[in-house]
């Protein structure tokens, strides 16, 4: 592989005819077999090209990155082959499988119909067809563990709700979220845009803050129960709207869910548990104390059967043979005991779904061509990168310097029970160490060793204790140690070439 | 009738069956028929209303004759009234007047009686018993030998003039219009009977030389907040020229302002209308208007002098309240000077004059023209003028006063017209002076009777249009003063009765009508828009809370609204849908029930002041849900209608929301806007409102100022509060302060001394809904809509008030309960349909359970025995408190007892983070990594019950 890339020299990407099936003929030598030589590349593959801007029939991939070995096969040959309903070849087919199943894990395509949460699906749904249609006022709050499904939740509703004609005509939505409307000037301005208000007056709207609340209210107040377009007020990471100044927006809305004015929905959708809390009494008071709570109580079993039913190919599938045996092979997957295991693990870990969803998605793109099934192997691999421990990780990367440096501050703690140190005393917790060893090996002159510790600093794997960093020279500046003893440890197994007497010192009660 | 004295025979009332109707804001109860039985005899006599009757009057032999047009009483039925129509005997017209009839007067003859002086409301215990009377036309003879108790009506008399009477059968509707609902004064200390209202003051003053109606009289008042003290004459008198302690003074200007506008009744403590109000009430108005209009006179510079030297005091004399009808007065009176040719001597006014004009055929102080009206009228003037001090004049008062009265019922809308048509008028007086045309007096004559008859024909076809939503109708005609006066009233007044009525009935439909008239009605004010045509300076904003802020002309301020659904929203189906509307909060009631007492104290607080033309501060403080805001707008809405019907000035309502703005000083421009429906910065609109609220202006309206959620203008120097209170202390501010907020101390908490100190000790202080008040807010807005079970009801109701007696959540539960049973029911046909118990502790337990331990119950392992890890920390630092670093060590402890693989420390920091997201752990920001710290959001023992459990 090496040899090729050498041989063409500039590649840093493949370009491709688009919707063409050749390769650029600069290429051309780049065969079927080179490719699957590249079985590291092919991980984490993502199959979308990047169109260069300039040159818009050529699709850019980026090497290393998406290479998949589909191109072989014509458009023509392929729908011949449809139509006669033959199995397609295993690149095709597995390409398929990507896709499909790549769109359902993130989250890009909406379960058809809820599940384990038709009961709050219910719920919020005739709240809602209420607004929209009978034109009453509501407000809810959607509250749930992160990943739990909240926001999946409100767009199935949305979309069940939006199937029906009458409601799809009348209702008007505004979008906020918390993260993105930081306080209630920007709040008020993203509602009038989003309500096509702004039309009304041109720019006249974005003048001040008191004009346009007033102006919001306003509009809000004109309207009335049962001649105004009901409006859903969606507010994504609700409890950020509790810290802006006053809750007015918060009250604002509430007020009006709560007086004969037009009819609004007030959906909040937040992680916490102690939302109402938040809240100011007189905007407590407002609100309808209506709040949809999304606690999974999963067991073990259905979590299993979730992972299938969310790896299992759909009947439709063109290639019926290939799906039978992504099927039967996902199957096996499950009751592997190896693979049970690992997903309990991430079970007992967590339940929510996202992170069940990077897991597979990780073992998804281990599939190639050569090996077209999900094998118990790639789970485990894949849950060993999830759990792997981004601190100790960052150890390997570090000097034996800086490592001697993390173990003297290491013994330090040991000795004065977590109280913080400084460089000096590192520096002579290190020359203790060295004192004992004959050879000079490790002799650094102090500013080298300053740099060293400055650079441990910037990996914020020390930190300054608050409020010394002031005057103190940097010597003498108190520091803590951001890193556990198995931390250290962990990542002492592992660094490649560690010499022998400075695990041990590591390892020695005793500096 | 000689043998029924009062003296002799003991009487006993009784109303006839149930109440017809329930007047909630003043406690009557109207009824269909009253019995009276004589102690000792088994007979009882019943009145029904439609039916003439004898009223007790001083002369015993000669009582007076009425009709009865309304029964009603208090509702805790000591005291029972009655509205009538009166009837005046031969003996009470001036003999004078009887000339005029050009007949001998029929013995049994009786004359329906037009004037306006007369008070209509009697005590029903003075009623004697029905008498018949026949109406006869006008050319049929007298029958012959009838029996003595029959009386005839042929004509009517309004005090000056015999007309033909009004149909034979006049409605109820036909009486004069009610321009006073009527009322009971608390507790009648034995008043005559009859005595005070039954005379009509002409009558007693020509023929019976009887005194003034009862001046002496102490009377009580329901205690109320500001004016709970008792009232007497002495205050009255002593009124202008003493200090008295505040309450005194209070109460006397409020009892003159009642008795210059009888129709202030609507007040809750009722001062007796039949007040006469003597000088001072009309001194004090006197010199106001004697300035301006000394001033205006000499601008007229054209005029004759003489004749309008003289016009300001003859001003002064009669009505002080309006002027208009003054100017109109001497004119009438020169006419009638002349008409005295006839030796048809038509005179409304004193005795005085009345000799005057008899004898003004010499003129004593001739002039070129000679006309004879004008120099009547100069002498009745120069009269008047130098007797001012006279007891004569004071004979004269009482009567002028009722004579002047009729018109002020037109009151002060008018006076305000009238007002600003001061110099027209003034100059059609000068044209008269000049041309001598007799044909302007003519046209200037105030309503006569027929006029008004048929003012009132066409009021009811018009009150018949306005029902059927013809706003416009209104508007148009609101060009015609007169008829501006009286219609708005008598419809306002009908669709009142209506909605009384309507509270008994269940009738949807008419429900909705009157609905929509009221609100037709409230947010239009016709009346207004007519003024608005008339004269353009004085451009009275609508003082409806609903600010139609008369939608801006200038477009770039086009105000936005909500795009309309193009299909109509759905009504409710079934009864727990038309319950859930019912009970959603945004729902306007028809009543707000158990807060009866703070409206009663907020009403008579603002309605003294703007009658007053005072200002002041009102606190209210309450936990939210407790209807603090919508109380307030209960009687502001009450107060316009007031206001509309000319029972009290007209005001304007601005309403300013502490949340709804973004920065205190917004205030100000909220407040301008309002006002004036101009935009200005905060500090531009601070210094106009200074300058508005501290120099005098001639047409001033009080102003009423809502304002909501106080405690949010509070900035560190307090100005805002400080000018919002010192405002209504300024002489000419006529500005009344209402703040609510929620907590009782904020005054002292954070309002620096010289804040608290104006806004004053007027504090109102809302309890929470006990469940009683729970319950029954919850019953009256169902309305006999029956969807609950009585038990759920009160399980809701004992729940709420236990918790927080916020009656918004109240709503919300019973709401969410009648969801609950509708989802719940489809598979059973639903046994009663009823939302019961099951589904009310469903919807309890959504709102007030702590989701703390389903959470707890519903995290993954690892975040469970993260929990277990920071107890048993906790418990070995023996604080509440501890880094992670710390927790993650026992964690990786318990991993190993329970058998698990320990976590890596990323892990167990992701692990914390999700509890610290949901809130069940408190934790430092995450970039501080194992060292951040820990501290547990629920107690332990809600972990471990939650752990234990599973």
């Amino acid at each position: 592989m090496m040899e090729s890339r050498s041989a063409h020299a500039p590649w840093s990407s493949l370009q491709l005819g688009r919707g063409d099936a050749r390769f650029h003929p600069e290429l051309s030598s780049l065969t079927h077999q080179h490719i699957s030589f590249l079985p590291h590349f092919l991980f984490c593959a993502e199959l979308q090209p990047i169109r260069v801007r300039d040159e818009p029939n050529q699709e850019v991939v980026i090497a290393g990155q998406v290479v998949f070995p589909r191109m072989r096969k014509t458009r023509s040959i392929m729908s011949k082959r449809k139509a006669k309903d033959v199995h397609l070849p295993t690149g095709e087919s597995i390409t398929q499988v990507q896709s499909m199943l790549r769109e359902r894990l993130c989250n890009q395509r909406l379960p058809d119909k809820p599940e384990g949460t038709e009961a709050q699906h219910k719920h919020l749904l005739e709240l809602l067809r209420r607004t929209a249609i009978h034109g009453e006022s509501n407000s809810v709050l959607i509250v749930g563990p992160r990943g739990a499904g909240k926001t999946m939740l409100l767009k199935c509703v949305l979309r069940d709700l939006l199937e029906d004609k009458e409601a799809q005509k009348s209702l008007l939505q505004v979008h906020l979220n918390g993260l993105l409307q930081t306080d209630d000037r920007i709040a008020l301005k993203e509602i009038t845009r989003q309500l096509h208000l702004e039309n009304v007056v041109g720019d006249k709207v974005f003048g001040s803050f008191a004009e346009n609340l007033a102006f919001l209210l306003e509009a809000l107040k004109k309207g009335d129960r049962s001649s105004s377009r009901p409006v859903l007020f969606i507010l994504d990471e609700f409890d950020l709207f509790a810290h802006h100044k006053n809750q007015t927006l918060l009250y604002n809305l509430l007020d009006v869910s709560q007086s004969a004015q037009a009819p609004i929905a007030v959906v909040g959708i937040t992680c916490r548990l102690d939302v109402l809390e938040l809240l100011e009494k007189r905007v407590k008071s407002r609100f309808s104390h209506r709040q949809i709570h999304l606690l999974s109580s999963l067991t073990f079993a259905q979590y299993l059967q979730r992972v299938q039913s969310q790896l299992s190919l759909p009947q439709d599938f063109p290639d019926v043979k290939f799906a039978q045996d992504w099927n039967d092979s996902i199957k096996t997957l499950c009751e592997d005991k190896s693979a049970e295991g690992a997903l309990r693990r991430h079970f007992n870990s967590s339940k929510d779904f996202r992170s069940l969803h990077i897991l597979l998605m990780l073992c998804l793109s281990r599939v190639t061509v050569a090996k077209p099934v999900i094998k118990p192997a790639d789970l485990l691999e894949a849950s060993r990168l999830c759990f792997v421990d981004a601190k100790a990780n960052m150890l390997h990367g570090l000097s034996i310097l800086e490592l001697c440096l993390i173990i003297a501050m290491k013994h330090l703690n040991d000795v004065y029970e977590g109280e913080p140190f400084n460089l000096q005393m590192v520096h002579n917790e290190f020359k203790k160490f060295l004192q004992r060893k004959s050879n000079s090996m490790y002799n650094f002159e102090q500013p080298v060793i300053m740099k060293a510790f400055e650079h441990l600093q910037q990996l914020e794997l020390i930190r300054p204790v608050d409020g010394s960093a002031a005057k103190t020279q940097k010597e003498y500046q108190l520091m803590r140690l951001m890193l556990d003893h198995s931390q250290i440890m962990e990542a002492l197994q592992k660094y490649p070439l560690c010499p022998t007497d400075v695990k041990q010192w590591a390892m020695s009660a005793f500096g | 009738m000689k043998y029924f004295t009062r003296l002799r025979v003991r009487r006993v009332y009784k109303w006839r069956g149930d109440p017809l109707a329930f007047n909630r804001k003043l406690k009557t109860c109207d009824y269909g028929s009253l019995a009276i039985s004589v102690e000792g005899l088994p007979r009882t006599t019943v009145i029904v209303v439609g039916q003439h009757i004898l009223i007790e009057g001083e002369d015993e032999d000669d009582p007076y004759v009425a009709k009865v047009t309304r029964l009603f009483g208090d509702d805790s039925g000591k005291q029972k009234k009655a509205v009538v129509q009166w009837f005046a005997r031969v003996s009470e017209v001036p003999a004078s007047k009887l000339k005029l009839l050009g007949r001998e007067p029929h013995p049994q003859e009786i004359f329906y009686y037009q004037g306006r002086v007369c008070e209509d409301e009697v005590n029903a215990e003075s009623i004697l018993r029905p008498v018949k009377v026949k109406h006869l036309d006008g050319a049929a003879p007298f029958p012959d030998s009838d029996d003595k108790d029959t009386l005839f009506v042929k004509m009517s008399w309004d005090s000056k003039i015999f007309r033909v009477a009004p149909a034979a059968e006049p409605a109820p509707a036909f009486s004069p219009p009610p321009r006073s609902k009527p009322s009971l004064p608390p507790s009648p200390p034995c008043s005559p009977p009859a005595a005070t209202p039954a005379t009509p003051a002409s009558r007693r003053v020509s023929r019976r030389t009887l005194s003034t109606p009862e001046p002496a009289e102490v009377r009580c008042s329901w205690g109320s907040m500001s004016t709970g003290k008792v009232r007497s004459l002495e205050a009255e008198s002593h009124h202008s020229a003493t200090k008295l302690s505040a309450s005194k003074c209070l109460s006397a200007t409020r009892r003159k302002a009642s008795a210059r506008t009888p129709g202030v009744r609507k007040k809750l403590q009722l001062c007796s209308p039949e007040k006469s109000s003597p000088e001072d009430a009309m001194d004090q108005l006197l010199d106001q208007e004697l300035e301006s209009e000394m001033m205006l006179v000499q601008r007229l510079s054209s005029s004759p002098p003489q004749a309008l030297h003289l016009t300001p005091h003859r001003m002064g004399h009669t009505a002080p309240a309006s002027p208009l009808s003054h100017r109109l007065t001497p004119l009438r009176k020169a006419q009638g000077g002349r008409d005295a040719e006839d030796a048809i001597p038509i005179k409304r006014s004193s005795v005085v004059l009345q000799q005057l004009s008899e004898t003004d055929s010499p003129p004593p102080a001739p002039r070129e023209d000679s006309t004879s009206p004008q120099q009547g009228f100069v002498m009745e003037a120069e009269l008047l003028t130098s007797s001012i001090k006279t007891p004569r004049r004071r004979t004269a008062t009482p009567r002028r006063n009722c004579g002047t009265r009729g018109q002020k019922a037109a009151t002060p809308s008018r006076r305000k017209e009238a007002k600003a048509a001061r110099e027209t008028a003034l100059a059609v007086l000068v044209e008269v002076d000049n041309e001598n045309s007799p044909m302007l007096p003519a046209a200037t004559t105030p309503r006569s009777s027929k006029r008004k008859s048929a003012l009132l024909v066409s009021s009811r076809i018009r009150k018949q249009l306005h029902l059927l939503n013809s706003d416009q109708l209104l508007n148009s005609d609101g060009e015609d003063e007169d008829e501006d006066v009286f219609v708005p009233s008598k419809a306002l007044q009908s669709s009142s009765e209506e909605e009384e009525e309507e509270e008994e009935e269940l009738d949807s439909d008419q429900e909705v009508g009157a609905k929509k008239s009221r609100r037709t009605v409230g947010s239009r004010t016709p009346r207004s828009k007519g003024k608005r045509g008339t004269s353009a300076r004085t451009p009275r904003k609508t003082p409806n809370k609903k600010i139609t802020p008369s939608t801006p002309q200038t477009p770039r301020y086009a105000t936005p609204i909500i795009p309309s659904r193009s299909l109509p929203a759905r009504c409710p189906a079934n009864v727990l849908e038309e319950a859930r509307a019912r009970l959603h909060v945004s729902s306007v009631p028809e009543s707000l029930p158990c807060r009866e007492q703070e409206f009663q104290d907020i009403y008579s607080f603002v309605e003294s002041k703007i009658v007053d033309g005072t200002g002041g501060c009102m606190y209210i403080s309450g936990v939210p849900g407790t209807g603090k805001t919508a109380t307030v707008h209960e009687v502001m809405r009450c107060l316009q209608h007031a206001a509309e019907v000319d029972e009290i000035p007209p005001f304007h309502f601005i309403e300013i929301n502490g949340m709804k703005m973004t920065d205190p000083h917004q205030a100000y421009v909220q407040i301008l806007q309002k006002l004036t429906s101009q935009k200005a910065t905060a500090d531009h609109a601070a210094a106009l409102l200074e300058k508005r609220f501290s120099n005098p202006a001639p047409r001033k309206e009080s102003t009423v100022l809502l304002v909501d959620e106080l405690d949010l203008l509070w900035t560190r120097k307090q100005n805002v509060m400080y000018n919002l209170f010192d405002w209504p202390t300024r002489r000419h501010a006529r500005l009344v302060v209402l703040t609510i907020a929620n907590t009782m101390d904020l005054p002292e908490r954070i309002m620096i001394n010289r804040v608290a100190s104006r806004l004053g000790l007027t504090r109102m202080s809302f309890q929470p809904y006990s469940f009683k008040q729970l319950q029954q807010i919850i019953t009256s807005r169902l309305n006999k809509v029956k969807a609950f079970e009585e038990d759920a009801l009160q399980l809701i109701s004992r729940k709420v008030a236990a918790l927080s007696g916020d009656a918004r959540r109240c709503l919300d539960i019973c709401r969410r309960a009648t969801e609950i049973c509708e989802h719940s029911a489809p598979p059973t046909p639903p046994a009663s349909g009823l939302v019961g118990m099951s589904h009310v502790m469903e919807a309890l337990n959504e709102m007030f359970s702590s989701s703390y331990i389903t959470a707890i119950k519903c995290a993954s392992l690892q975040e469970q025995l993260f929990l277990r890890a920071v107890i048993a920390e906790f418990r070995r630092l023996g604080l509440e408190e501890a880094t992670f670093q710390q927790v993650f060590v026992q964690h990786q402890a318990l991993c190993r007892v329970e058998g698990l693989q320990p976590i890596s420390v990323s892990e167990g920091l992701a692990v914390c983070q999700r509890l610290g997201a949901c809130r069940l752990l408190l934790l430092e920001p995450s970039r501080l990594g194992v060292l951040q710290r820990v501290r547990l959001n629920v107690s332990q023992d809600d972990v471990l019950y939650a752990l234990k459990a599973d």
